[in-house]
């Protein structure tokens, strides 16, 4: 699955607290959430990004608060994909189960300046630079986060569970 | 095969005899809740799967902590989906304003979490409980619907690092101190993905509460979880609060680590970290001379009755500063209550702080205190981001208890000696 456009550099540790400020969390609403994202970092940040554009960013994005509201905002504002060298644990998970594609790759965020075009292969995490013609090797996806995006996120992965097993019986022990 | 505490717990919730860092396993989970903010997600998602009722009633709890009591309409619809889905499913283990504390907090003084636990919460802090001996993690909405729907969480074993404190703490120095100072030496990714495992004479010397605070910062070192073998302490504060049986895991000796990070504690001061990362720690003494508006005593990681009595401990006898303001949130209701019988609420109120409900408002930005541009706040919170606590031009510098009521009487970041005489060992 590959996903083409235009890269919107970001730095390194990028929280949830400036994704989306706290104080926009009463409500669940990606487009109303869209309106804030990034506010705290760059005021006019989400109104430069357009849909399928690419975040490219450095080391520990998504860092902090477990809030989903943060992968929501930015899929609010049609971001095809996050690049960066590495992603926080909770926010890793709630792309995934989100359907928000994210790829590691050290090198994209070494090269990739504002503007250039990218084209993004999330099963391998290679990223082309169609700017400047550069190929920058990421991380493949792993195998169970591929079998999970297979199953159409978390949703998708318990409905395939609970077709397995009686689900009306209480856990024993 | 040896393993450490927290590949034990794994290895025994997804039944199998031992597991590696790196494994995926299905575990099944003890215990599971969400706040105000993250529950309307989870229970959306919930619903997505198709799933008729939660995996175990008793073993699911909704706390309202973040937006109560309520600041606005939004806030109120939203905690009205939660409620809503409490009553339609009978849920017993539901906390509103009145009962409800800090969840982190709430949770472990009620019995939910024990030790040998795997426990999930949407809320990043869970990792808090990990100073009882249970692996606790924070995940999203949508892993909590999964949990709530299946009773089970796919994770992957995270590798260990054990932290072993050594020597004997100075006055004023708290558990605080000792994560600040962790998380200022590996930085806020430095345990990404991993299991954090704490230990050493000197943690022994520590109070639950302190202990806690530790465990709870645990995730802005981007750890997974963190942990502590539980010993005599923590086994006595938990017998009496315990609902259900628990086991007491203990990493072998022999148990493979990542690193093994050794400090000496002797020499710590009370340190601070300045605006805007945690990972940005020095000594008070040496964070020069900072202007104080706002001082906020409260949060999952310091508003326990330790917290209050340090902080008490420095106010007595003395007032706010007059350009300054203090805020002071005890952490659950049994919390105020104590605090109110030992006479803190009165020293508090004598100095002019403000006492309020337990609420995670402030820490947030979300209400309850929130800080105006330029504005600098010493705070016993957990996150000094930028615009964590209101304007984005707002700065915060993360303390213990002491350094928060010795900056809100001096009116600047102060040392508590500066203000009060030294506590005597504990």
């Amino acid at each position: 699955m590959a996903m083409r456009g235009r890269a919107h550099k970001l730095g390194h540790h990028v929280d949830t607290d400036v994704i989306i400020p706290a104080r926009y969390l009463v409500t669940t609403d990606p487009a109303e959430l869209a309106k804030h994202c990034f506010e705290d970092l760059d005021p006019t940040l989400c109104t430069r990004i357009a849909p399928g554009d690419v975040i490219v960013a450095g080391e520990n994005f998504g860092q902090g608060s477990s809030r989903e509201h943060a992968p929501i905002a930015i899929k609010g504002l049609g971001v095809a994909c996050i690049v960066a060298i590495s992603f926080a644990r909770i926010f890793y998970r709630n792309a995934f189960n989100l359907g928000l594609p994210i790829v590691e790759c050290p090198e994209a965020y070494e090269q990739v300046r504002d503007g250039h075009e990218l084209e993004v292969d999330l099963e391998s995490g290679r990223v082309r630079n169609l700017t400047t013609g550069e190929v920058y090797a990421g991380r493949p996806l792993p195998e169970f986060m591929r079998r999970l995006v297979g199953a159409g996120g978390i949703v998708g992965y318990v409905r395939a569970t609970l077709q397995g097993r009686d689900v009306s019986a209480k856990r024993g022990g | 095969m040896s393993m450490t505490l927290t590949e034990k717990i794994l290895a025994a919730h997804a039944d199998t005899a031992s597991v590696r860092p790196g494994d995926l396993v299905d575990c099944r989970v003890d215990f599971a809740f969400a706040n105000d903010i993250t529950a309307p997600l989870a229970i959306q998602e919930f619903r997505k799967m198709g799933v008729e009722r939660v995996f175990d009633p008793d073993r699911v709890a909704f706390v309202f902590d973040h937006y109560v009591p309520n600041k606005d309409i939004a806030s109120a619809q939203q905690c009205q989906i939660t409620r809503d889905f409490v009553r339609a499913h009978d849920l017993p283990h539901f906390y509103d304003i009145g009962r409800s504390g800090i969840a982190h907090v709430l949770l472990a003084e009620e019995g939910f979490v024990l030790p040998g636990d795997v426990f999930v919460g949407a809320d990043s802090h869970t990792c808090n409980h990990g100073a009882l001996g249970a692996f606790a993690t924070g995940v999203g909405s949508s892993d909590l619907a999964a949990a709530m729907a299946l009773g089970r969480l796919w994770l992957r074993v995270p590798e260990t690092v054990r932290y072993v404190f050594r020597g004997r703490l100075r006055p004023w120095v708290t558990g605080k101190d000792l994560v600040l100072t962790i998380i200022g030496d590996i930085g806020v990714d430095g345990a990404r993905y991993g299991a954090m495992e704490f230990a050493g004479e000197a943690l022994a010397q520590l109070t639950m509460d302190e202990r806690f605070s530790i465990t709870n910062m645990a995730v802005e070192a981007g750890a997974k979880n963190g942990i502590m073998e539980p010993d005599d302490a923590a086994l006595e504060w938990v017998r009496p609060r315990a609902r259900r049986p628990y086991t007491v895991y203990r990493s072998d000796p022999d148990a493979r680590y990542a690193d093994v990070r050794t400090y000496d504690v002797g020499g710590l001061e009370p340190v601070v970290a300045t605006p805007f990362s945690p990972g940005n720690v020095l000594p008070v003494r040496e964070a020069g001379q900072v202007q104080v508006d706002q001082c906020f005593i409260g949060t999952c990681t310091n508003g326990r009755i330790e917290d209050l009595r340090m902080a008490a401990r420095v106010l007595a006898g003395h007032k706010v500063h007059r350009h300054t303001r203090l805020l002071v949130i005890p952490a659950s209701p049994a919390i105020y209550r104590q605090a109110l019988e030992e006479g803190l609420i009165q020293v508090f109120m004598d100095a002019g702080a403000a006492v309020s409900t337990s609420t995670c408002g402030p820490c947030i930005g979300g209400h309850m205190g929130v800080l105006a541009q330029g504005e600098v706040c010493v705070s016993t919170s957990s996150r000094n981001f930028v615009g964590r606590m209101g304007h984005r031009e707002s700065r915060v510098y993360l303390a213990n208890a002491g350094v928060a009521a010795a900056a809100a009487v001096l009116g600047r970041l102060a040392h508590p000696d500066e203000v009060a005489p030294a506590p005597g060992p504990a």
